[in-house]
């Protein structure tokens, strides 16, 4: 590719590099993953560290922010990863999940008082249910008619939740109960709290920490479960569908089964990111799920590299710290954050970890963006030529 | 129930009319751009919302605090119209230059351009609450709410409807966006740059074997699109005498709603999307009460898209007629 751009030289250094490591990664025998695996649990558990909190956040705590927006938005993104990256449905109501986690546990848990754990796997279950409900009618449409039938339900969700009064309405539902603590845990005769200064099971108001390290456990086996799909039979019938989804269905693939799955799987994520975060904040309204939350998570999926994980979960890193991080810009931060997302989509639309597979349909310039990209291929190529003469 | 329903049945009939004729004017921007690109062009609701700036931009600037009457009046609301035009056609046109048309080079997939319409969405619409509204508007502290526009036309009673009075400003809104459908589809189907959309529309790799500068046609239809967006803003701003930073986001996917109803890609489908869903709302809000509405509008549209994808008239800009 003739590139004319001054950028271009940065972008395929970046590319090259990327590939660098991603060889060498393929080629890293078993125990020397585990043993990063490993490091990158203890390194994920050891962030909320005071040392870090200057620099990481000098406006916000570093440990608040690091449950949410920062966690939460990459296990949601993790969450629509499944949906968007994989299976290549387009959704833009993704946050009506985490919704229906979030009202599912402050209900649950103000109405009947269960326990948490149980709220958890209820939740979970109902999420899936909500995702099915929602995904046998509208996943026989395709593209960009499903991204704004998703988005609808989304809306609709919204504003149902604000206009029912039994849910509390436009005022939501507060008091919502802490999972049940577990104080002075001590493992191996080490008592935690005496040797840490943090007691990781004690889920109070004052201490984000638990909340965090409850977080990072469900990412873990999210990121786990999401890891194992892709690489099974479900996963090759995603990428399938996601790729030619009458080529799958000659193929012998069932698509509709399959995309339901991946919206239901997506949707438990989601919800169960619903339940936590409902679970930490004690009381939710209808205004924390706007379609600017759906928008951010898709922007974060595909500014990091739709359909790759690590990729994904950088790119909701991004999202979510970089507004905090400045928020010495204070309100200018969003304006900000849009002109970036623009110009991120410019320069390098694969995102910035992008998977092997996709960076390659864009150097063929197949899978393009409608008639004109898909078509008509190459930029300076046939079109200005021919237009020219 | 039933008595309720007999009641404001001609109420909002005509409010439907008025809000379907403004839902008609945005939907033909989606509808066009979506009918030559196959592209949602998600900024679009921010295309409108500074058609309203645009056009509240001219009494402003007339120090307008009174109603006007006669040429006065005719003369504002003509400059109100052209205002709002001029501001959303320069914005659509802005928004292909910057956002688009450098993803549509490189060949990337719909998922960026639709990651950069959301970024330019927010951008644009942050610009407006920090930036325009408090400098330009003088309006530091207030900026981000609402902001009212004078009364500009005596709203008096044109004639009723079996006792139900229609309002003058109703009949002008309803009257004003037919006109413009009417120019836009000589337009689209009796001149040269129609007949260009229409034939990159059908098949953008032939058009440009025919000689058709399909740069030129894309950047035509959003100038159409976000000109058609420019007039529903300055006539929703003349109907609701208030506008805000926010305004565009439901009144986007209302009309975005309103396309795929009709039929995407179809302008005709546009307008009677347009209307069907003003009408629709208005009806259903009588049942269910106002809070409802846009669950309601969400809805159909779901429905809608579940037992006839391609809407009333049929998707298709390229079959419009020769």
């Amino acid at each position: 590719m003739n590139q004319k751009n001054p950028l271009a030289g940065f972008r395929d250094g970046l590319g090259r590099f990327g590939d660098a490591v991603h060889d060498r990664w393929l080629s890293t025998p078993g125990w020397q993953r585990w043993v990063l695996y490993v490091l990158l649990i203890v390194g994920a558990l050891l962030l909320p560290s005071e040392s870090l909190a200057p620099i990481m956040s000098p406006y916000t705590d570093w440990a608040t922010i690091l449950f949410f927006p920062i966690g939460t938005y990459v296990v949601l993104a993790i969450g629509l990863n499944v949906v968007v990256g994989q299976a290549g449905l387009l959704d833009l109501g993704f946050v009506a999940f985490y919704a229906v986690g979030g009202y599912a546990m402050a209900l649950i848990g103000t109405r009947l008082g269960w326990n948490f754990w149980l709220i958890l796997v209820v939740g979970i279950g109902i999420c899936a249910l909500s995702g099915l409900t929602l995904g046998a009618p509208t996943l026989r449409l395709r593209g960009d008619y499903l991204a704004i039938v998703t988005l609808g339900f989304g809306e609709i969700i919204r504003i149902t939740a604000r206009n029912t009064d039994e849910i509390g309405g436009p005022n939501g539902i507060r008091g919502i109960p802490h999972p049940p603590s577990i104080e002075d845990f001590s493992l191996f005769g080490v008592n935690f709290s005496e040797v840490f200064g943090v007691d990781p099971f004690k889920y109070g108001n004052l201490n984000t920490h638990p909340y965090y390290y409850l977080l990072v456990a469900l990412a873990v086996i999210v990121i786990i479960l999401v890891k194992r799909w892709e690489k099974s039979r479900v996963g090759r019938a995603w990428a399938a569908i996601r790729e030619d989804e009458d080529a799958a269905e000659v193929m012998g693939v069932p698509t509709f089964r399959f995309k339901l799955l991946a919206f239901a799987i997506g949707a438990s994520i989601g919800g169960a990111m619903g339940v936590l975060w409902a679970a930490k904040s004690i009381s939710i309204n209808p205004n924390d799920f706007q379609f600017l939350l759906s928008a951010t998570i898709l922007a974060a999926v595909v500014m990091g590299g739709s359909g790759n994980l690590p990729g994904v979960m950088l790119g909701a890193f991004l999202v979510a710290w970089l507004p905090e991080r400045f928020r010495g810009l204070q309100e200018y931060r969003m304006l900000i954050f849009g002109a970036v997302l623009v110009a991120l989509m410019i320069f390098r639309p694969e995102g910035l970890l992008p998977s092997r597979q996709r960076k390659a349909e864009l150097q063929e310039g197949t899978g393009g963006m409608g008639t004109l990209g898909a078509e008509v291929p190459g930029p300076d190529s046939q079109v200005e030529e021919v237009a020219s003469k | 129930m039933l008595n309720d329903f007999i009641n404001q049945f001609w109420p909002a009939t005509i409010d439907g009319l008025a809000f379907g004729s403004i839902y008609a004017l945005i939907a033909l921007g989606y509808t066009m751009v979506y009918g030559v690109l196959r592209l949602i062009n998600f900024a679009h609701s921010e295309v409108f919302m500074i058609g309203t700036f645009g056009a509240m931009l001219v009494p402003f600037v007339f120090g307008i605090n009174s109603p006007l009457t006669g040429i006065a009046l005719v003369g504002v609301v003509v400059a109100m119209i052209l205002a709002g035009m001029l501001a959303s056609a320069g914005t659509a046109i802005a928004l292909e230059r910057i956002a688009y048309r450098p993803l549509r080079k490189r060949g990337a997939s719909r998922l960026a351009a639709l990651i950069s319409a959301i970024g330019a969405s927010i951008f644009l619409q942050e610009l407006f609450a920090l930036l325009v509204i408090p400098e330009v508007f003088n309006r530091p502290e207030q900026g981000r709410i609402q902001m009212a526009l004078p009364r500009l036309m005596e709203r008096s009673e044109l004639f009723s409807i079996f006792g139900h009075p229609v309002r003058i400003d109703q009949i002008f809104v309803i009257l004003a966006a037919i006109g413009m459908m009417i120019a836009l589809d000589a337009l689209v189907n009796r001149s040269k740059i129609g007949r260009g959309i229409r034939a990159t529309a059908q098949n953008p790799e032939a058009a440009v074997l025919m000689g058709v500068d399909i740069n030129r046609i894309v950047r035509m239809t959003f100038l159409i699109g976000g000109g058609m967006a420019g007039v529903a803003g300055a006539l929703y701003l003349i109907s609701y005498e208030n506008t805000h930073y926010f305004v565009g986001f439901l009144f986007g996917i209302k009309a975005f709603t309103a396309a795929v109803l009709g039929g995407i890609g179809n302008l005709r489908g546009a307008l009677v999307g347009g209307i069907t869903l003003g009408l629709v709302e208005n009806y259903g809000a009588i049942f269910f009460g106002s809070d409802w509405k846009h669950v309601i509008s969400f809805t159909i549209l779901v429905l809608v898209l579940m037992f006839r994808p391609t809407g009333i008239l049929g998707e298709s800009l390229q079959q419009a007629r020769a």
